[in-house]
């Protein structure tokens, strides 16, 4: 029965889909990310205005279209190319021996009770040095070619990589660790059931961290032995005193890294497909 | 007549565990003598904290005993013993199916057979068209009939079953009761089941164990002669009710003068 009640009002809530309009839609869908631009744009037009009304000084601070300038000239030389490719082959090479040393490690020194007893201390002790000071004797060591680099960046994400790892094989749960051992799995099999898919979220924080340290390993590496490398860029920008230079060289370092970390999501997501969605939408 | 097979012997099982903190002891089982002929099915029962879940893993061999030794049938074709956990206890990460199939991986066989041969226990436990769904997407009564399903899968010989029906509603949890007992007179096992719920005990059991409260020992080891096949219409036999009485007023004057009630 449906008498008309003037008393009773249908429920309207504002965020109710069917009243949206297209564009509102396209908005809530892309909220994060129009927010984040409008964020990024609006800072930058302040900068321009205030570089060119004369209230940022442009001698130190330089103004985004001088940069992206800047940019602009700097990608038509092939020193600037010869500079990317030193860079990139530092940290692909450090950062890659990082990984494939520093995860199977993890996972054995969590693992083995006793043998984590021996190497906790080293653990600690190579986390809390900072890795700046053993530049000059890397580069005694192996000499100012890209080696010393390598090892910088090596030694910086290994450290941020490893010590995670070897925590979540430490935190596994127990009861798993029953199921595998009540079923008798060959240790082969405790590893890739449990021990493994449990510590992924481990080493993905050490892989992102890893980025970082890797990043800085380049820089100051660079800085440092001064031969060629993103970083001799901006050390030189910095020495020519050429603002929209030096920022163009720490952009560069800055997006390098937002892109490691955006497809390191990527693997993650793949690997936690097992687990409940967030409330991200 | 002969004597019978024995399937477990446990004798003069004590257990005590140690608090690496504090090094105190804690004594969960005084003493567990059992002896469980092949093809019987036995429950625990007993106070909350009396030790039921530890002998089970004894038993089960993931936790060693301080005093005592367990005597285990060797199985010719599946495993020895099988354990469906108190816990949900299956890994998040695999699905459904591979969850089940887990128990054959351990034995070396390959992934493909071993998804095959665990499909007809998802059948089984009713879990039919969730076979690629992953733990958090199944509620907490499905997620105990997939551990459930795990350990048949091994066909064991022993199957060890720590409250597998804790989780579930009233009306699942009779259904599972009775199928339980189908698998059971059908696949000729021994089990060794620990319950909270005394009718569950009886209803299922040929025999039942009342554990005292911590530390645990055996207080009574009741021979329950019901009619087998059983339905769920027994419950209400006179017969039924007094066994339950029996065992209430057995497990009650434990809880009210247990040594350590308020513990
Ligand atoms: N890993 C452990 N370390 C130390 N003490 C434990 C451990 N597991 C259990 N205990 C103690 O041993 C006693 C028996 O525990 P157990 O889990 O066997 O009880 P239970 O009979 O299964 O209880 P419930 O019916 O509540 O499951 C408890 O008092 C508990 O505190
Ligand atoms: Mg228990």
């Amino acid at each position: 029965m449906t008498t008309a009640s003037p008393a009773l009002r249908p429920v309207r809530n504002e965020r109710d889909r069917k009243h949206r309009s297209p564009l509102q839609r396209w908005y809530r869908n892309h909220e994060a990310w129009v927010l984040g631009a409008s964020g990024v744009i609006g800072f930058l037009l302040l900068w321009e205005l205030g570089s060119r009304s004369g209230v940022v000084d442009q001698f130190f601070f330089s103004k985004p279209t001088d940069i992206a300038s800047a940019a602009v000239r700097e990608v038509q030389l092939a020193r600037f190319w010869n500079d990317v490719k030193v860079s990139v082959w530092e940290f692909v090479t450090g950062y890659t021996l990082a990984v494939i040393t520093a995860i199977p490690l993890g996972l054995i020194i969590g693992w083995y009770r006793r043998l984590s007893y021996m190497i906790d201390p080293w653990l600690n002790l190579f986390n809390s040095l900072p890795r700046i000071a053993l530049i000059p004797l890397l580069v005694l060591w192996v000499g100012l070619g890209v080696e010393s680099k390598i090892a910088v960046v090596f030694l910086g994400a290994f450290f941020s990589i490893i010590i995670p790892t070897v925590q979540g094989v430490r935190t596994v749960d127990r009861r798993l660790l029953d199921v595998a051992k009540s079923f008798g799995a060959s240790q082969r099999l405790t590893f890739t059931s449990v021990v493994g898919p449990a510590t992924v979220p481990f080493i993905t924080t050490g892989l992102r961290l890893g980025i970082g340290r890797a990043l800085i390993g380049v820089i100051v590496g660079e800085i440092y032995a001064q031969t060629s490398g993103l970083g001799v860029l901006i050390v030189r920008a910095n020495e020519n005193i050429q603002p929209d230079r030096m920022f163009f060289g720490v952009l560069i370092f800055t997006f390098s890294g937002i892109l490691g970390v955006a497809a390191l999501r990527r693997v993650e997501h793949y690997f936690d497909r097992w687990r409940p969605v967030s409330e991200e939408r | 007549m002969t004597e019978q097979a024995l399937a477990l012997r446990a004798t003069g099982v004590r257990m005590e565990y140690r608090d690496p903190a504090t090094r105190e002891r804690l004594t969960a089982i005084e003493r567990m003598d059992i002896e469980i002929p092949e093809g019987e099915f036995v429950s625990i029962v007993g106070p909350s904290g009396c030790g039921k879940s530890t002998f089970l893993k004894i038993v089960n061999g993931l936790l060693p005993a301080t005093e005592g030794e367990i005597e285990i049938k060797h199985s010719k074709g599946g495993s020895d013993h099988a354990m469906v956990f108190q816990d949900s206890s299956l890994f998040p990460w695999y699905s459904v199916q591979r969850n089940v199939a887990y128990g054959l991986a351990c034995r070396g066989v390959k992934r493909k057979e071993a998804f095959a041969r665990a499909l007809p226990f998802i059948k089984l436990v009713g879990l039919e068209g969730f076979e690629s769904k992953y733990p958090y997407q199944l509620s907490g009564g499905m997620q105990q009939r997939a551990n459930l399903a795990r350990a048949l899968t091994v066909d064991p010989e022993l199957l060890l079953m720590d409250e597998p029906f804790a989780a579930l509603d009233a009306q699942t949890r009779e259904l599972m009761q009775v199928e339980l007992i189908r698998i059971w007179s059908e696949a000729q096992k021994t089990v060794l089941f620990i319950t909270h719920q005394i009718d569950e005990a009886i209803f299922l059991s040929d025999r039942v164990i009342v554990m005292s409260a911590r530390p645990g020992r055996i207080l009574a080891d009741i021979t329950i002669e019901l009619p087998r096949p059983r339905d769920l219409d027994i419950k209400r036999t006179p017969r039924f009710v007094e066994y339950e009485e029996q065992i209430w007023r057995l497990i009650s004057k434990q809880l009210s003068v247990g040594p350590e009630a308020a513990a």
